[in-house]
């Protein structure tokens, strides 16, 4: 294994670790609102479920990007590419912003989500827009995948 | 695609045809009356309010016993079956169930006191088990908690601070006490900090050793129970065991009714409906002999409304059409394919009489990205097969759940379109199986289009072309608003200029370097093209600057406000990249699948259970790719129809229509023809 399939390895870590732990925030933060909702009314059950795994998406997104490296560079059938040191750091840098945008988008839009679960508890007939506040945060979370993922392919 | 006319109906009748006209109304459900502020003096309006509060109650009786039906008696339901909607009632049954209102009512009635009774041995248990708790720690003494000693002795029960044992104790009490006199005590438990104690003494000594006593901390315990600790728990024993025979008998007498089920339901209806008409009734002006009713109703029902009135009930009906100034409720109506994406708008808010119902160009959009976004065509195929199936199975089911199903339905089917184009079908699963266990290697799915992972950005292209698409129809959507309202200045300066501008630049755009540096593609504009782009981009951009601040008659200011709104091109470059969630959320799919795909053909090898692993691990890995990736394919969807799409020309702030109606929450009536 080469150093440049170490950086590249770390890049794949970093974007399931820690888009992944961003989502795990997000997701925890939301349950913990959607289980005081739940005491109260556990009629919401299905609306408070899926708006606790809006923030869910980051991770998913992280391991995507990871996946992605992993099979494009062989790190996935025990066959490492042999990556020269700088391709390894190019896929290195090209795996951040989804690392770091999903930690960051995924533990916000948890909070959002906390919120957007109080409107449930109070005006459940609003949920589809409370869905949206959320989803607003997402956005920057799918930039952060479109760059990385664009920057993989490209290298 | 529309919004269906309203019209206002008055209605005028004699009181003693009161009864028959608001049943009538009730039954027909599609007039919803309006509230006159200003009372006319000869008029008044009725007290309904303990009326309804009565059938209210009512109605609340039956619905308790039918929760304790469902508790101790559950019926068993299908899926599908609790899907079905209200269950249908024979006309003849009902009638016979509301003659018999009375006997129905003691018989639920029955239920609820059962109810409470099981409620109050509830309680009565837990009391008697607090009270055993509080008991188990004296539970060796042989004498009643209470005890005061006898005619010479006298006898402490408490507790002591610090744990003590039974000659420290005897030590303690007996101090300063003449040897003679005898002192006898058990330690009856130790926790960490306290010990208790049972002392006895003679009576001539209490002083001393209750002294003694206090100087280690000594406290009387705090239950005055009669009886000895054990035999009081015995008791209490006993009793928690009738009491649960207790409860077991009214559960019998509870399931008892379990058979009178549908009769409580459609009491419980009956009584909903009942309270319902009363408060309508609140709100009708009655003079002595006569009733005036006001509503509005649909205007292609207005006719038959009015002939039913005037036949049936005597009643004088008269139609108009709404005042300029008057807000009429909003009622879509919209072909069958349509009409399912009817809630995703409403839930937005519902358009006004002055907008246009943009259900029907919504709903393709929405179908169709939201099939980009899930992009696999085994699970457009599952999603589309298990709602059409649910639909068919429950002909009955309420219309909310039905067109949420029937959105979900085509939703699946564009889908698996997509899914094809992508040439996904649950991600590789066709190849990776033809590998694992045939040894096939190669593609056998083609895609129809082109794989979105070997040309991201050819894709990223398309995206962003079908959201300038989508945008563009909010832009021309918005014009025909503002030419419905003959608001021509707003039409050209919101419409027009907008669209100069966008589709101007971008023609100006795909002949660069940059945009061929980034796609990676050349597109040859004639040179026709070329120009009539620049030409769009300066029309636009004039029209922008003249028009944006026209509201303001300073000629510097309203510059100032046309240049700023060219700084309205920043939001369409924020718009037209959100569309990029296209491209993202659909390639989650499909590589999330391959993971999966991957996962299950690397345990494949192992011997005699490989197959097996092999399908448990897809099964679940594909299950949860379906539910978190339509999930994020539904908001998303939703998200760019309310944000980029709506944010382009709809307001909503319509007022849904609430007619008059049954409240039926579980039966429905058959022949009731509702309008």
């Amino acid at each position: 294994m080469s150093m440049g399939d170490v950086f590249a390895l770390l890049g794949a870590a970093l974007a399931v670790g820690l888009a992944g732990g961003g989502s795990a925030l997000g997701v925890g933060v939301a349950g913990q609102a959607a289980a005081g909702v739940m005491t109260q009314d556990p009629s919401k059950f299905a609306r408070l479920l899926i708006l606790q795994l809006l923030p869910g998406t980051q991770g998913i997104y992280g391991l995507l990007v990871g996946f992605i490296v992993l099979s494009n560079y062989g790190l996935l059938s025990g066959a490492p590419a042999g990556l020269a040191t700088a391709t390894g750091l190019g896929v290195f840098f090209a795996c951040l912003p989804i690392a770091i945008g999903g930690l960051i988008s995924g533990y916000a839009q948890g909070k959002c989500s906390a919120a957007s679960i109080g409107i449930i508890a109070k005006r459940p007939e609003e949920f589809a827009k409370s869905m949206l506040f959320p989803a607003m945060v997402e956005t920057y979370a799918i930039l952060a995948l479109l760059v990385s993922i664009l920057a993989i392919m490209a290298i | 695609m529309a919004i269906v006319k309203m019209q206002k109906l008055s209605v005028c009748a004699l009181k003693k045809n009161r009864k028959i006209t608001l049943e009538t109304l009730q039954k027909l459900g599609a007039l919803e009356i309006i509230h006159n502020a200003e009372e006319e003096k000869e008029l008044e309006l009725m007290d309904t309010q303990e009326a309804r509060a009565t059938f209210q109650k009512r109605s609340e009786i039956f619905e308790s016993a039918l929760s304790s039906l469902a508790a101790y008696a559950p019926e068993k339901k299908g899926l599908l079956e609790s899907l079905n909607g209200n269950a249908l009632v024979d006309k003849s049954v009902y009638e016979a169930y509301v003659e018999k209102a009375e006997e129905i009512s003691r018989s639920a009635g029955e239920v609820v006191s059962a109810e409470k009774g099981i409620s109050e041995c509830r309680g009565a248990i837990q009391k008697n088990e607090a009270r055993k708790e509080q008991l188990q720690p004296w539970i060796k003494l042989d004498v009643p908690l209470d005890c005061q000693g006898t005619d010479k002795t006298t006898v402490f029960i408490g507790t002591l601070t610090g744990v003590v044992d039974e000659a420290a104790l005897f030590a303690l009490a007996s101090e300063g006490i003449s040897s003679d006199s005898a002192v006898t005590g058990d330690v009856l438990f130790t926790t960490n900090d306290s010990t208790g104690i049972s002392l006895m003494c003679l009576k001539k000594d209490e002083d001393q050793v209750y002294a003694n006593l206090r100087s280690h901390g000594y406290a009387k315990v705090a239950q005055a129970e009669t009886e000895i600790p054990s035999v009081l728990c015995e008791r209490l024993d006993a009793q928690n065991k009738a009491k649960e025979e207790e409860i077991l008998s009214y559960q019998k007498e509870i399931v008892a009714h379990a058979s009178e089920a549908e009769a409580y339901r459609v009491m419980a209806d009956y009584y909903r409906t009942r309270a319902e008409k009363y408060r309508f009734l609140a709100s009708v002006p009655q003079s002595q002999s006569s009733f005036f009713i006001e509503g509005w109703v649909p205007s292609d029902k207005a006719e038959r409304i009015s002939k039913i009135l005037t036949d049936k009930c005597d009643a004088v009906v008269e139609i108009s059409d709404p005042a300029e100034d008057e807000e009429a409720p909003t009622v879509l109506r919209n072909n069958k394919f349509s009409q399912a994406s009817e809630s995703v708008l409403a839930s937005y808010g519902l358009p006004t009489g002055k907008n246009v119902d943009p259900t029907t160009i919504m709903s393709f959009f929405y179908v169709i990205f939201f099939g980009m976004m899930l992009s696999d065509a085994g699970y457009g195929l599952l999603m589309a097969l298990i709602t059409g199936i649910v639909i068919l199975k429950c002909p009955r089911m309420e219309q909310g759940m039905r067109r949420f199903l029937q959105l979900f339905f085509w939703c699946g089917l564009s889908t698996m379109f997509w899914g094809f184009m992508y040439g996904s079908f649950f991600g590789d699963l066709i190849d990776v199986i033809a590998k694992t266990f045939f040894g096939y290697e190669g593609k056998i799915l083609h895609a129809w289009w082109f794989e979105p992972l070997d040309q991201p950005m050819k894709l990223l292209m398309y995206c962003i072309l079908f959201g300038l698409i989508h945008l563009m129809t909010g832009l021309i959507l918005r014009g025909r608003d503002c030419l419905v309202a003959k608001d021509y200045v707003s039409f050209v300066a919101d419409t027009v200029a907008w669209m100069c501008l966008v589709l101007g630049l971008v023609l100006m755009l795909i002949p660069t370097s940059l945009f061929v540096s980034i796609f990676a593609t050349t597109i040859n504009l004639p040179a026709w093209a070329m120009m009539l782009g620049k030409i769009l981009t300066i029309i636009g951009l004039v029209l922008v600057i003249a028009l944006n601040g026209r509201g303001s008659k300073n000629i510097v200011l309203r510059l100032l406000l046309g240049l700023y709104g060219v700084y309205d091109l920043t939001s369409w470059l924020s718009d037209l990249l959100s569309y990029s969630r296209l491209l993202a959320l659909g390639m989650a799919t499909g590589v999330i699948a391959s993971v999966v795909n991957m996962m299950a053909s690397m345990t494949a090898g192992i011997k005699f259970i490989g197959p097996i692993i092999f399908v448990i691990v897809l099964i679940f890995g594909h299950t949860l790719n379906i539910g978190i990736n339509a999930l994020g394919a539904y908001v998303h969807t939703n998200r760019l129809q309310y944000v980029e799409f709506f944010g382009k020309f709809y307001e909503g702030g319509g007022r849904a229509f609430e007619p008059f109606h049954t409240v039926n929450k579980y039966t429905e009536i058959k022949e009731e023809q509702s309008l």
